[in-house]
């Protein structure tokens, strides 16, 4: 405070500078959109629309200004040509009259022309060799005017009233000198008058620029205004957020929706994501449970090495079972998140098929069960051959596994259009209409499979493979049995 | 055999070095990637089994392709908790002979390790295959028993050309899988077992003894029965 005692006359100045400051600062340039996971309007110097806007009323403002100024210039220099002009006419006809009659005509000349001169902007003097006034509207020669033949600008005083006057002076013989003008006090005025009006014309210009960028700013903002919510809301973890439509189907609505579609499939991913854990959670428990619970009770009862050998070695497989499912489980978030999608290529499912047929149907034989196998001599997919193999083998899997002794099970690939669908047909229970949409589902297990050995992951995973080569996966009723089919698309998405 | 275990983990190092030595090996063993790189640089070994995520500044990728840059050749299995596909092909793609996802179970590995072993040795193109009185003709693709023919289906052909090329070693499910069909998933059902039954009625059932036999929990191994 004693530093401020001296500057006592300032301190209102001062301050009012201070608050200004102080204001001024929060407003446009504190960054308080910063902030994480919150959204605020961007300090207004800071912001694109005022950016933008502000190019445009420059652009505007240019082309205005060279158009009034253009329009300045030609208007000043038509007078000036005109003023011109008119002195030279003057001083034509005078010439005439002083080549007819002499000093005297001359002299009468000028007194005509003044008295018929209405404007009052004539000027005319003539006068002899010692520059003593013999005609005319102007007191005495203007000092600093030689006279000889040429054009001048000057002020000058006529009854008392100060102007200013284009004059051309001329020379005549016997040593008269003759002074022939223009009061152009008018015109300068004119050319006040349009300067004025020029530098008005500057500030609305300015004035309508900056209107101008604020709308748009406003504009653009407010379109822009709901995105940007949306997406600070989902950095805050509130993934149910969507970007509204203006339904314009502008660039801020095609923008809207690539945003849309990208906030769905991480919505997606965040659920597989979900999933996985409730499914380790949930399902992996009960296995775990029953491999401790032997364990414990082994240590607590077994009598003998070979009770606890026994024992260990059940365990031993209830971890092995318990990797399978979690390994499984893995396998279908690896293929979920579509990593392996660059390594697609296309491929001939035709051997593929033909060795799974192989590899597969004897077992089928060795349990009695019929296979039959039919595939056209190519089938063309694109995708991942080791995926594929997997999803078929899985269907082949449960074929198998659900076939009574004297079933039956059908192989077939087929090309239809732009599909390669590859079916696989049991004779086998089946699954209930009601319950055909739940197998798929991770870690779901019909009624009839209960009994059967399985993670219950392998439709999930077939199903899984569908989705990431854009096909599909669809069960059937075989009557009796299941009919799986599995769609893969033959081109790459996208290509004609 | 002298096998070089480059693992952290105390309990799983443990285990694999007591297990090997149990099957005849002489096993060294590094617990960070610096002293692991430093023993298989200066030291001669039939096989390395590889960590992936290692401390001390060089894992078991680096270390690998530091190894291969100087034209080491020594055969490496990579044992890592890293299981994605993409992990698989890029141990491999640095040099890896073969990659084992943890959890295993120890025949997997000893199986795979001494496969490993055998692989290196024989470098030359081979044109038969003989174990006992089992001939195996790889370029007119004939199989002879004590003189007599064997027809055999393309497939099974391979099948037994896998267990003759690793006569004498124990080849477990997985490692058919993946030599003979080159499958890279766990069928639910026994099909492995069954078409190995299916080359036994024709190359041991006529005959006196038999070639091919089950190791408990493990796998197959074909050998003379005197072995």
């Amino acid at each position: 405070m004693r530093e401020a005692a001296p500057a006592a006359p300032l301190a209102p100045a001062l301050r009012a500078w201070l608050w200004w400051r102080r204001r001024f600062v929060q407003r446009f340039w504190l960054p308080g959109h910063w902030l994480p996971g919150r959204w605020r309007r961007p300090p207004l110097l800071r912001s694109a629309g005022l950016r933008f806007a502000s190019l445009y009323a420059a652009l505007f403002g240019l082309s205005a200004l060279a158009l009034i100024f253009f329009l300045w210039w030609d208007t000043a220099a038509l007078l000036d040509r005109q003023v011109d002009a008119a002195i030279r006419a003057d001083a034509e006809g005078l010439s005439e009259r002083w080549e007819a009659g002499g000093p005297a005509a001359l002299v009468v000349t000028i007194r005509d022309r003044l008295a018929e001169n209405v404007d009052d902007d004539a000027i005319y003097l003539l006068v002899d060799k010692d520059r003593q006034r013999i005609a005319g509207n102007l007191d005495r020669w203007p000092p600093g005017v030689a006279a000889d033949d040429d054009w001048y600008e000057l002020p000058i005083v006529r009854d008392n009233i100060r102007s200013l006057a284009r004059v051309h002076t001329f020379d005549l013989p016997g040593g008269f000198h003759l002074l022939v003008g223009r009061d152009v006090e008018a015109r300068v005025r004119l050319r006040h008058v349009l300067t004025d009006a020029l530098l008005w014309a500057l500030l609305v210009i300015a004035g309508l620029g900056a209107a101008g960028a604020l709308l748009v700013r406003s504009v653009l903002q407010s379109t822009l205004a709901d995105i940007s919510r949306t997406t600070a809301a989902i950095g805050a973890g509130d993934l149910s957020r969507r970007v509204r439509l203006s339904g314009r189907g502008d660039e801020f609505d095609h923008l809207a929706e690539t945003i849309n579609d990208m906030l769905e499939r991480i919505g997606r991913l965040m659920d597989g994501v979900r999933e996985v854990s409730n499914a380790i959670a949930h399902d992996l428990r009960t296995p775990i449970t029953r491999a401790r619970a032997r364990l414990e009770d082994a240590l607590a009862h077994a009598t003998s090495a070979v009770d606890l050998r026994a024992a260990i070695e059940r365990a031993e497989a209830d971890l092995d079972g318990i990797v399978a499912i979690f390994q499984a489980i893995l396998r279908i978030a690896e293929i979920e998140a579509g990593a392996r999608r660059s390594a697609f290529a296309p491929l001939d499912l035709a051997p593929v098929l033909a060795d799974l047929a192989e590899f597969y149907s004897a077992v089928a034989e060795e349990r009695g069960i019929a296979f039959a196998f039919n595939a056209p001599p190519q089938l063309p997919v694109f995708g991942d051959r080791d995926m594929i193999q997997q999803a078929v083998a899985n269907l082949l899997d449960n074929a198998l596994k659900f076939s009574p002794a004297d079933g039956a099970i059908l192989l077939a690939g087929e090309c239809l259009g732009n599909t390669a669908r590859i079916i696989v047909a049991d004779r086998g229970p089946g699954i209930p209409e009601a319950e055909r949409r739940h197998v798929t589902e991770r870690f779901y297990r019909g009624e009839t499979a209960r009994s059967t050995p399985g993670s219950g992951l392998g439709l999930a995973l077939t199903q899984a493979v569908a989705q990431l080569h854009d096909g599909t996966l669809t069960l059937e009723d075989n009557a009796p049995g299941l009919r799986a089919i599995l769609t893969l698309p033959t081109r790459r998405h996208g290509d004609a | 055999m002298r096998i070089l275990l480059v693992e952290d983990d105390k309990d799983v190092s443990g285990f694999v070095a007591k297990g090997l030595r149990e099957a005849g090996h002489v096993v060294e063993h590094a617990d960070n990637g610096r002293d692991g790189l430093f023993l298989a640089a200066s030291e001669n070994f039939d096989a390395i089994i590889l960590d992936r995520m290692l401390p001390g500044g060089v894992d078991g990728l680096r270390l690998l392709e530091t190894l291969r840059a100087q034209n080491n050749q020594t055969p490496v299995l990579f044992l890592s908790a890293l299981a994605q596909v993409d992990d698989r092909i890029r141990g491999l793609k640095a040099g890896g002979d073969d990659y084992l996802t943890k959890p295993f179970v120890f025949a997997e590995l000893l199986a795979r390790v001494e496969a490993l072993t055998r692989r290196s040795k024989n470098e030359g193109p081979q044109t038969k295959l003989v174990v006992a009185d089992l001939e195996m003709d790889l370029l007119a693709r004939g199989v002879k028993r004590a003189g007599q023919k064997i027809d055999l289906q393309p497939r099974e052909f391979r099948l037994l050309e896998y267990l003759m090329r690793h006569a004498g070693q124990v080849v477990t499910r997985t490692m058919l899988l993946e030599g003979v069909w080159d499958y890279h998933f766990d069928p639910q059902t026994n099909v492995i077992d069954v078409h190995v039954s299916r080359l036994r009625q024709k190359v041991d059932k006529p005959f006196a003894s038999p070639l091919i036999h089950t190791v408990r929990n493990a796998g197959y191994i074909l050998q003379p029965e005197t072995a």
